[in-house]
């Protein structure tokens, strides 16, 4: 299928997982067809990077559930900042960890999981809505109940998979692809390569995380995470990340980076990346 | 397990006093190593180029039992350059899944980089101003709350100024002694704040109540220059001693072996 065709799928008002961490490995073609679509009011849940910018900054996003949001090289998003600082999201901020827990919850079909982490933090003062528990047993201790994240979609973006959605990780870190697919309703993988089944333990089967039973589409997208990493298929694009940031930041600037990157298919994106590459290789 | 490695060379050269010109980036570099004294097998986890070059430090000289990742999924063996890939070969793969299980397991002393840090050792990395439309907003809370309730933590400020030395923090995403010690056994058993170390000053949590107490000045840093930069009242326990000073062994190893290129000296100047 096509990132369009998974797009169709998706309805405004629901609540999308995003695979992959800061800026690696992040499902870019995806996310930029969500920016080309009617899609509006989403609740984005995401370990964040540019991402959670773009989508911040195309008005997509109601809610965002987080952890942090970070384009690693470049340590603050420059979309989100700008829409926290206007109030134009609202947010339920996690510690990494809990996030963690809320998708393992929603995957294990468990309402939630207990978690040291967040008690004393202003994380329960700004969440009212969680709740601790108390131990049953001997110790007594009061623990977050960090609740069940259930997504109605997943997307993440994975090095290989076959057609029928079982798909493999080649870097050193799977993040929590295999958690965002086992939380969703509905998980669609985009990959650098489609290849026969037959091909894909040769490429390592403890890299073989992904299952088609979590799956519901898979989309081939070449170069699709762009300008996240995908190691080892591509390192981040650090250049293009830094023109990314300064657009961002100024308004004009950023109507231009979008009328030459985001006004066309993924087909236009990946051409225009091509020749800025050209141009400044020429 | 614990075994002798042939960096424990590197201790028995370190204890002769150095006589070179020392900048504050490299007095810097070694109170940060100080920070993981005593931590043996357990993963140092440093933000920041100078918390960096220290536990690598740390692990080249006095704590040679120390693991350190790549800053990607791999722990890795043998000290090398900031900014460069690391020589020896990984012994051990830590996705960032392994990283939470490590963390929460307690066998971890993190070394972050707070925007404000208060008297009892809360911290703001989130969000500065009000919560719901920040003045700024910062990275998020990212692994804070989990990491300082789990295990041992210490805070690294390059600019030691007063706001950053605040008397409240606007989100606490570390906590401190007294929002665990409010929030019960379950926040404070394993909370375990260790060193602040600035661009000025060491400190640590031993002043009344667990408060922030200045344990010692950087040379050419009077008591008073560390009290004018920080926002609340500070424990001070009579004379404060001079932070010590890197031998000479330690000097080599900051200036040839860690940060050849001297990118410490972007991080604090002088």
């Amino acid at each position: 299928m096509s990132e369009d065709d998974v797009v169709a799928r998706l309805r405004s008002g629901m609540t999308i997982g995003i695979g992959g961490w800061g800026s690696r490995r992040k499902p870019m073609s995806m996310v930029r067809a969500i920016l080309r679509s009617e899609l509006r009011d989403l609740t984005v849940v995401s370990y964040g990077g540019p991402d959670v910018g773009l989508l911040c900054a195309a008005g997509k996003i109601r809610r965002l559930v987080f952890g942090f949001v970070s384009l690693d090289s470049i340590p603050l998003e420059p979309h989100f900042q700008a829409a926290r600082q206007a109030a134009a999201i609202e947010v339920t901020e996690y510690d990494e960890g809990m996030l963690q827990w809320a998708l393992y919850a929603a995957a294990c079909r468990l309402p939630f999981l207990p978690s040291r982490a967040g008690l004393g933090s202003d994380v329960l003062a700004v969440n009212p809505q969680l709740r601790t528990v108390r131990s049953p047993y001997d110790d007594a201790a009061e623990l977050v109940a960090v609740p069940a994240l259930p997504l109605d979609a997943a997307l993440v973006h994975l090095n290989r998979a076959d057609a029928s959605g079982n798909a493999q990780f080649l870097g050193d870190d799977l993040y929590f692809d295999d958690l965002f697919c086992t939380a969703a309703e509905r998980a669609y993988v985009s990959c650098e390569r489609i290849v026969p089944t037959s091909e894909l333990e040769a490429g390592g089967l403890t890299r073989l995380r992904v299952h088609r039973w979590m799956v519901a589409g898979v989309v081939e997208a070449p170069n699709g995470a762009h300008f996240t990493s995908c190691a080892p298929d591509y390192d981040r694009d650090e250049a293009f990340q830094r023109h990314y940031v300064a657009a961002a930041k100024d308004p004009e600037q950023w109507k231009g980076f979008a009328a030459t990157y985001l006004s066309g298919d993924e087909a236009a994106y990946q051409s225009a990346v091509a020749a800025l590459r050209a141009g400044a290789n020429a | 397990m614990t075994g002798v490695r042939e960096t424990r060379a590197h201790a028995a050269a370190s204890e002769q006093p150095t006589v070179a010109p020392v900048s504050t980036a490299e007095v810097c570099v070694v109170a940060c190593a100080e920070a993981w004294r005593g931590d043996a097998e357990i993963a140092a986890s440093p933000m920041g180029l100078i918390p960096t070059a220290g536990a690598r430090l740390a692990r080249a000289t006095f704590e040679p039992d120390l693991l350190l990742s790549d800053g990607e999924a791999r722990f890795v063996t043998g000290t090398w350059a900031l900014g460069q890939p690391p020589p020896g070969p990984a012994e051990g793969w830590i996705p960032f899944r392994a990283i939470f299980d490590l963390a929460w397991h307690g066998v971890r002393h993190v070394m972050m980089g707070p925007a404000q840090i208060d008297r009892y050792g809360n911290v703001n990395i989130s969000a500065i101003g009000d919560y719901a439309r920040p003045a700024r907003q910062l990275l998020g809370v990212r692994g804070a709350p989990g990491n300082t309730v789990n295990h041992p933590t210490s805070y690294w400020v390059p600019r030691h100024l007063p706001r950053v030395f605040v008397p409240r923090v606007d989100m606490v995403s570390g906590v401190g002694y007294d929002r665990a010690g409010a929030a019960g056994r379950g926040a404070a058993e394993f909370l375990d704040l260790r060193r602040v170390v600035t661009n000025l000053a060491g400190l640590d949590f031993g002043g009344p109540g667990r408060s922030m107490r200045l344990v010692s000045g950087h040379p050419g840093v009077s008591v008073g220059d560390v009290v004018a930069a920080t926002g609340f009242e500070l424990a001070i326990e009579g004379a404060v001693p001079q932070t010590r000073l890197p031998t000479a062994a330690e000097l080599t190893l900051i200036r040839d072996v860690i940060d050849p290129a001297r990118l410490r000296d972007g991080e604090v100047r002088g």
